[in-house]
């Protein structure tokens, strides 16, 4: 049972791997920029998987600012892993033993989470540690070799593997919405407003992290008060 | 050196949002508005980061359109998360080639 979860992990996990590597050169590449050495810039990306954190802790490596400021940075701009950590929280069997969360946390990234959450029922740790032993060795080198290259891999090739990425989310909420009829309503209306909040220039002082943030406490909670989940559908897992 | 002293206060930092409410939250929530805010937060989310970000992955906006419609249609009719993921990233590599 655990090992057919892990694998089935590791399998669900490829899509995110491949993603995860491209993303993962780019992030090499900006590290090349900041000076630092190959061997920092991979011991970055094992400990943290966090695309937009990394980026942003480029610049404040550069400007040789204080450390507090590295906190404050990355705290809103990770801050979506701490819902998504909630959502978890309550995905996981109430008795699940606590060295799990432990090494769960580690990997509740945007992709990870989102294969972990769509799973039927309570979601068994073995699965989440099957996909995290295939995207996080994807992230890590994908650092490695974005450092050590110029920029060999042709932009055509990166731009598809970035379509690999969004359509392992798309591939995550529609199923879901074919299930619930409230979602997919939801589902376009976030769209909708995702557009509109990215386009409108009065908003450009808040950043892309920031945005996701905002817009999905104001849309889950908007959705939670006008249609309320029914616990008996809640039980049987989403 | 400095620059480990970086990576261990970002990788610290990461670390304890991601596990705080992990661990915090060891009973079930009761609350049913609370509950639902969670069952919307992960769809909500990710269409929140998929839309309008998927249109800039490459430099043809059709292509892009493709790709996004592509995997929403077959998303919507249940092809696997595997199938759908590969087939609209080797559908926008060829579209970019012609």
């Amino acid at each position: 049972m655990q090992r057919q979860l892990y694998l089935k992990g590791m399998r669900e996990g490829i899509p995110v791997a491949l993603g995860y590597f491209v993303v993962s050169v780019t992030i090499g590449i900006a590290a090349r920029m900041a000076n630092l050495t190959p061997a920092q810039a991979t011991v970055m990306s094992l400990t943290n998987l966090t695309s937009a954190g990394q980026f942003a802790s480029f610049g404040v490596i550069a400007a040789g600012a204080p450390y507090l400021e590295m906190v404050v940075s990355q705290v809103v701009i990770n801050l979506r892993y701490c819902l998504m950590s909630c959502a978890l929280s309550q995905k996981v069997d109430t008795k699940l033993p606590f060295y799990h969360r432990l090494i769960m946390s580690f990997g509740i990234t945007d992709e990870i989470f989102g294969l972990s959450i769509s799973q039927k029922g309570k979601l068994n740790p073995w699965y989440t540690y099957g996909a995290m032993s295939v995207a996080i060795p994807g992230w890590t080198l994908g650092t490695l070799v974005g450092i050590l290259s110029t920029s060999m891999l042709p932009q055509k090739f990166l731009s598809a593997m970035n379509m690999a990425l969004y359509g392992m989310f798309i591939a995550i909420f529609m199923p879901a919405a074919r299930e619930n009829k409230l979602l997919l309503p939801i589902i376009f209306l976030s769209m909708a407003l995702s557009a509109l909040f990215h386009r409108l220039p009065c908003f450009d002082f808040i950043s892309s992290g920031m945005k996701i943030i905002i817009l999905t406490l104001v849309i889950s909670m908007g959705a939670a008060l006008l249609f309320p989940v029914n616990e008996e559908e809640d039980r049987e897992g989403k | 050196m400095r620059n480990y002293g970086y990576i261990l206060v970002m990788a610290v930092t990461t670390y304890l949002i991601r596990v705080i409410p992990m661990t915090l939250f060891r009973e079930e929530i009761k609350n049913r508005t609370f509950r639902s805010f969670l069952t919307y937060v992960p769809y909500v989310t990710l269409a929140v980061m998929t839309f309008p970000a998927i249109l800039e992955i490459t430099d043809v906006p059709w292509i892009s359109w493709v790709g996004f419609i592509t995997a929403m249609v077959l998303g919507y009719h249940k092809v696997s998360l595997f199938a759908v993921s590969l087939g609209c990233c080797g559908l926008v590599f060829l579209l970019q080639l012609i």
